[in-house]
């Protein structure tokens, strides 16, 4: 790998369990990549200014409180009003099914549920890092379909 | 690159953050920079301070506690906060950003930058490259530059050659009189803070390495007592820190730090590196054939 992506993992809203978000975080730490991860129950616009300051490529957004549709197109929608529209989104938790049509609506890419093998996510990042226009705010509606 | 940098100069954070991966990347180089001068106008008594000292003793926590004070007096600091890289995957947990306050802070986060920093492939608690980091921080109006170095040992001296200033932390029961006593890192110290005052052991301790410090021929750095979680000794520390003068008593030690990095750096930089390094794993060279081959000629 030429350089390391920098990603952002994520917990926003009043959710206190982070042990998906920090396997997620060392999976893409052993895969060679530089993980900020922002510890627990941070906003919207905190999660953005840390993505902002730390120049990451990619935000990793971890949710188990079922507040994931309020919580995740409000973090996408203010990447976009920040001048963020390259950075790529993908989610984890608990998100049922039908809600994630809204989800890859508002600019997320992929949506991984329990029980996701880790390495899909990183072919999932190798993937939609080599597109250049899979960012939050860009035009490609493309999204990973996740098995789990 | 070059809109990047000026908006980055004009202060915008998107900017600055990408100017900075950019340098880390040695994509740009800051010598490149046209009108990027670091020198500052304001008169302070320093611009780069180097916050070291073992893992665990409560560095992040210390740093965000000034850094708050610091920003609500009007200031504005920007933190380097370095974490290893893996030697095996190249990868790196940043994690000294959970412990910050001040850059969620409405009141305050205007006045405050943090970047986490990766070793990547450097030796030391340092890469080198952190100094050119903050050389373009300077030059975007960042006066007061921290750097965070990775948990340290008594040896670990390379932060002397990319900071003006070196404060060390410590922390309650690291030792007796004896570890006080020993040579390394505090010898290049221009100030200690004990923290974790509030736990047994950290008076103890503080009056211990006083007394080594009043042995030495040297003009003694203070020490302090902190606690950067329950806001002990805080204020005083801040006011210290603020206006610290360099320690007379390691300037050659200073030098031969920077001497050593740049050479260091040197080397790293030098187009057949990995060639080198390739080389020397396989064994078609030895570290002779490779020092001579990296001491040549080249541009940096």
């Amino acid at each position: 790998m030429a350089q390391p992506l920098r990603i952002v993992v994520a917990k926003p809203g009043l959710d206190g369990h982070d042990r998906g978000a920090k396997v997620v975080a060392r999976t893409l730490r052993d895969a060679g990549h530089e993980v900020i991860y922002t510890g627990l129950r941070r906003t919207a616009q905190q999660i953005v200014e840390t993505v902002r300051d730390e120049d990451a490529r990619f935000l990793g957004l971890s949710s188990l409180s079922g507040a994931h549709s309020h919580l995740f197109p409000k973090v996408c929608e203010l990447l976009k009003q920040e001048g963020l529209e390259d950075v790529i989104v993908f989610g984890g938790g608990i998100i049922p099914h039908e809600d994630r049509a809204d989800l890859f609506a508002a600019g997320i890419k992929a949506i991984f549920g329990p029980g996701t093998p880790t390495a899909e996510i990183l072919d999932f990042i190798q993937h939609a890092n080599a597109m250049d226009d899979a960012g939050v705010g860009q035009e490609n509606d493309w999204h990973w379909e996740s098995k789990a | 690159m070059n809109d990047e940098i000026s908006r980055a100069l004009n202060g915008e954070r998107r900017a600055l953050a990408r100017v900075l991966s950019a340098i880390e990347n040695r994509t740009v180089s800051i010598e490149e920079m046209s009108g990027s001068d670091s020198s500052s106008t304001e008169d302070i008594m320093w611009s780069t301070m180097a916050i070291t000292g073992a893992p665990g003793v409560g560095k992040s926590v210390l740093v965000d506690a000034l850094m708050t004070l610091w920003a609500k007096q009007g200031h504005r600091i920007a933190l380097l906060a370095v974490d290893p890289s893996s030697p095996r995957t190249g990868g790196a947990l940043l994690g000294d950003r959970v412990r910050m306050t001040s850059v969620d802070n409405p009141a305050i986060k205007d006045q405050v930058y943090v970047r986490s920093i990766a070793t990547r492939t450097a030796s030391g608690s340092v890469p080198l490259i952190v100094e050119d980091m903050a050389s373009f921080l300077h030059s975007c109006g960042w006066n007061r530059v921290l750097i965070e170095t990775v948990g340290s040992g008594q040896s670990e001296l390379r932060c002397a050659a990319v900071a003006d200033r070196i404060v060390v932390v410590e922390g309650p029961a690291r030792g007796d009189g004896i570890q006080a006593e020993k040579a390394g890192l505090l010898e290049l110290a221009d100030a200690v803070l004990v923290n974790k005052a509030d736990l047994d052991g950290a008076k103890k301790h503080a009056s211990e390495l006083q007394e080594s410090f009043a042995l030495g021929q040297n003009e003694a750095p203070p020490v302090l007592l902190t606690s950067g979680l329950q806001g002990i000794g805080i204020e005083q520390a801040a006011e210290m820190l603020f206006e610290l003068k360099a320690s007379d008593r390691a300037t050659k030690a200073r030098m031969r730090e920077r001497l050593l990095a740049r050479h260091e750096r040197r080397l790293v930089n030098h187009p057949s590196y990995n060639e080198c390094l390739k080389r020397l794993t396989e064994g078609t060279i030895d570290i002779e054939n490779a020092l001579s081959i990296l001491q040549g000629e080249h541009d940096e």
